[in-house]
């Protein structure tokens, strides 16, 4: 399954980026996708559930527009205090209790941390993050768990 | 191409140019490493992420679209790593975060 999956991803990228419909780009691509695949699979054996997370891919639809409201909003929020005059940063450091059961969902929340404006996952260990927050509002916002329950129903769509 | 999307395509490039250089500025304003990783880690991809997809709207339905696309993926992807690895080979050297109750101390409040 992984592999066809895999096949089709890189297909579609290698026709999107070339753009150009001759026999002869078409075989060559065709080529090139199998030598890849052959390579991840066989010598690189990262053609895995780390590797090729193909399984998440549907419920990313709804977990990804959540993130980027997130980061529009607390965005606008980072900009209003780097431009107020008095600069009205409270820095501290939290640590995040994770809920995840595997390191691609471990990976997921803290990336999801540091990609919002105002957090930045400093060290992922076993069972939480440690995070540095520009602003107290922020850390209190991530202690509330709503992005750990929806990075962990992400994950779960295993 | 229509005058709506080309209206929508500029406030987009216009408000990623806004938020790169407020980040920019950021960079210059914050204290210490973290903080100002905040401002130029963080805000960074946020603006050119908003640069990219204006320019989109611009290049209409083509594969021109598709690539910037792809780029936006790439950015949102790898930007969080690096600015992850940078964060923690700063706390690894023991760079030590400035701290919201010492800056009070410090300061005369």
């Amino acid at each position: 399954m992984r592999h066809v999956s895999l096949i089709v991803a890189l297909a579609a990228f290698w026709v999107l980026l070339s753009g150009v419909f001759t026999p002869f780009l078409l075989a060559a691509g065709l080529g090139s996708v199998f030598a890849v695949v052959w390579f991840a699979d066989r010598r690189m054996k990262v053609l895995d559930v780390e590797g090729h997370p193909s399984h998440l891919s549907v419920r990313a639809l709804t977990y990804w527009p959540w993130l980027l409201w997130e980061i529009v909003k607390s965005g606008w929020d980072v900009t209003k205090r780097i431009l107020h005059p008095r600069l009205p940063i409270s820095p501290c450091l939290v640590r995040v209790p994770t809920s995840q059961q595997t390191n691609v969902g471990r990976v997921i929340y803290a990336n999801s941390i540091t990609l919002t404006p105002g957090t930045i996952s400093l060290e992922l260990t076993e069972g939480e993050i440690l995070v540095h927050a520009l602003t107290r509002e922020g850390a209190e916002g991530l202690a509330t768990g709503d992005m750990d329950r929806r990075a962990t129903a992400f994950e779960a769509a295993l | 191409m229509s005058l709506a999307a080309d209206i929508l395509g500029w406030a987009f490039i216009l408000a990623g140019s806004f938020f790169t250089v407020v980040g920019a500025f950021g960079l210059i304003r914050m204290p210490d490493l973290y903080t100002r990783l905040h401002a130029s880690g963080v805000l960074d991809p946020f603006g050119v992420s908003l640069i990219l997809i204006g320019l989109m709207f611009q290049a209409g339905f083509t594969l021109v679209t598709v690539k910037l696309a792809f780029l936006v993926l790439l950015l949102l992807f790898t930007s969080p790593v690096a600015c992850h690895a940078l964060a923690r080979a700063a706390l690894h050297r023991e760079v030590k975060p400035l701290l919201d109750d010492e800056r009070s101390s410090s300061s005369k409040r």
